[in-house]
């Protein structure tokens, strides 16, 4: 590790830091606030978009309408996805004739976006037309993101809202929210980001590719594409699904370390902001702080282990006449270093992101350990947008609902009590996620046709196995990408595991804001435990910490620490 | 939730539009008109005009008297710039240890040094695609070009060193070199190291 390589992880912190707060209030100013920004500029399009719709913006929903409106929109986006892939060669916008995509991968391809995974079996510069990749893929990654965020919302209202005593039952109009977070937040930042991110080398045509005869002499046919407007939403959106194969990696969408670090800014600032927006809804900026505390320590701790190991190089090079001083650099970018590499690859994994500008199959075992883990903690650390806080809110209740036991007192949040629904829906919450997960790497194990696609032996290929299904079941969507995703069965177990971890979740979530939102307020009394202080977020860390390895610990003995144990004594598979 | 329904239905085509075509060709249209060579790949051209590539994506370089760019798992050859992408072998892959052995032993053969090897030139990139070297990585190399072009090792260090990129805004990223605009500047020094793209 070096001084220059912990000054970029500080500082991109700091900066995170300094959006949280102006980013927040302005997403409660959209969301809750009286009168939205920008009215004279973005007021009539969302007037008319509501009209387009035939959405009343006064009329809220209650759980069930919410849900139901989120899984009915989702549905009919991944069939347009879906036919928009099978359809894309007699489409427009197709300059190098791509043919259409067979049906296992157009399935997977459009539960991958449609969940905010973008989980990618297939290679996007050789695969997707044009008009796909903007129309069927980025789509998704506006339309997912604002999802999550109106989910997100919904729980906030139902944790904050104090009703009269007739208790009103609503959490606000998804339509109404979706609208407002592509209008207001989305889109604008958008444009910007996407110019930005051109001045600096990404490329944004709509031309074919280009063939050109290198200074050796062998032709290279360079890839175009609309690519900045896509990797924009791609990380502000906390989506990841990259215009290329290589992701950020890739010279085209992220040329240099500039354009790197505005891209982990655009990553963590809705997930951070969202916090504040969640302190102000509940009239206490301290509570969105708490969280912001949590999710940081937790931030600093993977990126510190994660670092650290890949600084150190790979033990399996060091028998070798090779100067390992600059870390382990297979599968990372010379321009970016160990640092920002190590630095992307856990930011990308603590928020539900997944794009990634190193390949982390190539990470020692132990950086490779702190991206698994930061997805196996359920996404917490900051998260998706809209996913993380939702998530966090999950074990937030877990966190008090232990302390309540501790004290042996009933549990309360916010003045509201937490009782038996709202803890058996909250386990649900938990508990779907390992089971995805755990269940299903049990099946790839022994099914022939799941370890028929690893590419590394070893430890590191149950790494690989856990990997998929922890990044499908998180809706992360990066990968140990020696594992070959692209045959009938990965792409069908996979897109369920996607599915399910998006929307078994959503649904308890939903339901549990449905039946926190009608509860009456008590005013905080003596046996109140505080939830905006210092012990709080010890507990919550402990919580999110706890449920984590007690759960996972087991299968990243078998892999990744296994594999860490081996290497340092030199084995080789 | 029949309403819902055909909000649903309607929303999905609002948003198709907005955020999936409209969206898309707006930025392409400002892009072309703000940065165009930006938007259009950064090409380079070599000194008599023709194009050689792309400032910013790694090509394949293999004549004694041009630096070398980094192992590339693009492709099955490597550089196939329709094909990006890692090797993704793991730490403790043999594979992986046997190629950087290998590679290893080439490099010294080739006769870089002294000392050794920068750890770029046994690893190949995420993308693939890499343009860049560590500076060490192109130090090592000198001894071979300078030989390879029978130019004093002195004059190619001038070159090099005015070929660094510092770290962007003094902190980010590394210090390093781009293989394709170095190259290009030894042709513009020493005059054309290879001649199989000549017409």
């Amino acid at each position: 590790m070096t001084a220059i390589g912990w000054i970029q992880i500080i500082a991109f912190f700091a900066l995170v830091l300094l959006l949280t707060k102006p980013l927040g209030l302005y997403l409660y100013r959209v969301f809750e606030g009286r009168r939205r920004p920008l009215p004279r500029i973005v007021g009539p399009m969302e007037r008319f978009f509501l009209r387009l719709c035939g959405v009343d913006p006064s009329v809220e929903q209650d759980w069930k309408e919410y849900a139901f409106s989120l899984l009915a929109f989702s549905l009919f986006g991944m069939l347009v996805t879906y036919a928009l892939e099978r359809l894309q060669h007699i489409l427009p916008l197709n300059p190098q004739r791509f043919p259409a995509i067979e049906p296992a991968l157009a399935f997977d391809t459009a539960a991958s976006f449609t969940t905010n995974t973008n989980w990618q079996a297939y290679s996007g510069e050789s695969t997707m037309s044009d008009l796909t990749q903007m129309a069927g893929l980025a789509w998704h990654n506006f339309t997912s993101a604002a999802a999550g965020i109106g989910v997100a919302l919904a729980l906030a209202r139902g944790l904050t809202r104090r009703q009269g005593p007739d208790g009103a039952k609503t959490l606000g109009n998804f339509w109404v929210d979706l609208v407002r977070a592509v209008l207001f937040v989305l889109l604008p930042i958008c444009v910007v980001a996407a110019l930005f991110l051109v001045s600096q080398g990404v490329v944004q045509s709509l031309a074919p590719y280009r063939d050109v005869t290198t200074l050796e002499g062998p032709r290279q046919i360079l890839p175009m594409g609309p690519v900045a407007s896509q990797e924009a939403i791609k990380e502000f959106g906390t989506n990841g699904g990259g215009f290329f194969n290589a992701n950020s990696a890739h010279p085209f969408e992220n040329p240099t370390p500039l354009t790197n670090l505005v891209e982990l800014l655009l990553i963590f600032a809705i997930p951070a902001a969202l916090t504040y927006t969640y302190g102000r809804m509940a009239r206490d900026s301290r509570q969105g702080w708490a969280l912001f505390a949590a999710m940081s320590m937790l931030f600093f701790a993977g990126v510190g282990v994660c670092y650290g190991a890949e600084a150190r190089g790979n033990p399996a090079l060091r028998g070798l006449a090779v100067s390992q001083s600059t870390g382990n650099l297979e599968g990372k970018e010379v321009r970016f270093g160990v640092a920002a590499s190590a630095l992307f690859a856990t930011v990308t994994t603590d928020t539900s992101c997944g794009a990634v500008n190193s390949m982390h199959d190539s990470f020692t075992p132990i950086g490779g350990l702190v991206t698994l883990a930061n997805m196996e903690l359920g996404e917490v650390i900051f998260g998706g947008v809209g996913a993380g806080l939702f998530g966090a809110l999950v074990f937030v209740l877990l966190a008090v609902f232990i302390a309540g036991l501790m004290v042996g007192r009933t549990p309360e949040y916010l003045g509201k009590k937490i009782e038996a629904r709202e803890m058996k829906l909250a386990m649900l919450f938990v508990l779907v996620f390992p089971a995805i997960i755990l269940c299903g790497s049990a099946w790839a194990a022994v099914a022939p046709a799941g370890v028929a696609s690893l590419g590394n032996a070893g430890p590191h290929g149950l790494s690989e196995i856990l990997y998929a299904f922890s990044s499908s079941a998180a809706n992360n969507g990066s990968a140990f990408a020696g594992l070959n995703a692209n045959t009938p069965w990965w792409n069908v177990v996979l897109a369920l595991a996607m599915l399910a971890g998006r929307f078994l979740m959503i649904v308890p979530v939903l339901a549990l804001a449905g039946g926190m939102v009608g509860k009456k307020v008590v005013s905080p009394g003596l046996g109140t435990f505080p939830t905006d202080g210092p012990l709080f977020v010890g507990l919550l860390v402990s919580v999110i910490v706890i449920v984590g390895a007690l759960t996972f610990f087991p299968a990243l003995c078998l892999g990744p620490i296994l594999e860490e144990t081996l290497a340092g004594g030199g084995r080789l598979f | 939730m029949t309403t819902n329904l055909l909000v649903a239905i309607r929303a999905t085509l609002a948003t198709l539009l907005l955020t999936g075509i409209v969206y898309p060709l707006s930025v392409t249209g400002l892009a072309q008109l703000l940065f165009p060579s930006r938007a259009n790949g950064s090409l380079v051209k070599d000194e008599r005009g023709r194009t050689v590539g792309s400032e910013l994506l790694g090509q394949r370089f293999a004549a004694p008297t041009y630096f070398h760019s980094r192992p590339s798992a693009a492709g099955e050859g490597g550089w196939d710039a329709l094909a990006s992408g890692g090797s993704n072998l793991g730490p403790t892959s043999r594979q992986l240890h046997d190629r950087a052995a290998s590679e290893v032993g080439r490099l010294l053969a080739e006769g870089g040094g002294p000392g050794p090897v920068p750890a770029d030139l046994v690893t190949s990139s995420g993308s693939g695609l890499d343009p860049d070297l560590s500076v060490e990585a192109v130090v090592f190399q000198i001894p071979r070009v300078a030989k390879a072009r029978g130019v004093a090792p002195e004059r190619l260090r001038v070159v090099v060193d005015g070929q660094i990129e510092p770290r962007e805004l003094w902190v980010l990223g590394e210090r390093r070199v781009n293989v394709l605009l170095l190259n290009l500047a030894l042709d513009r020094w020493f005059g054309a190291g290879s001649s199989p793209g000549s017409p």
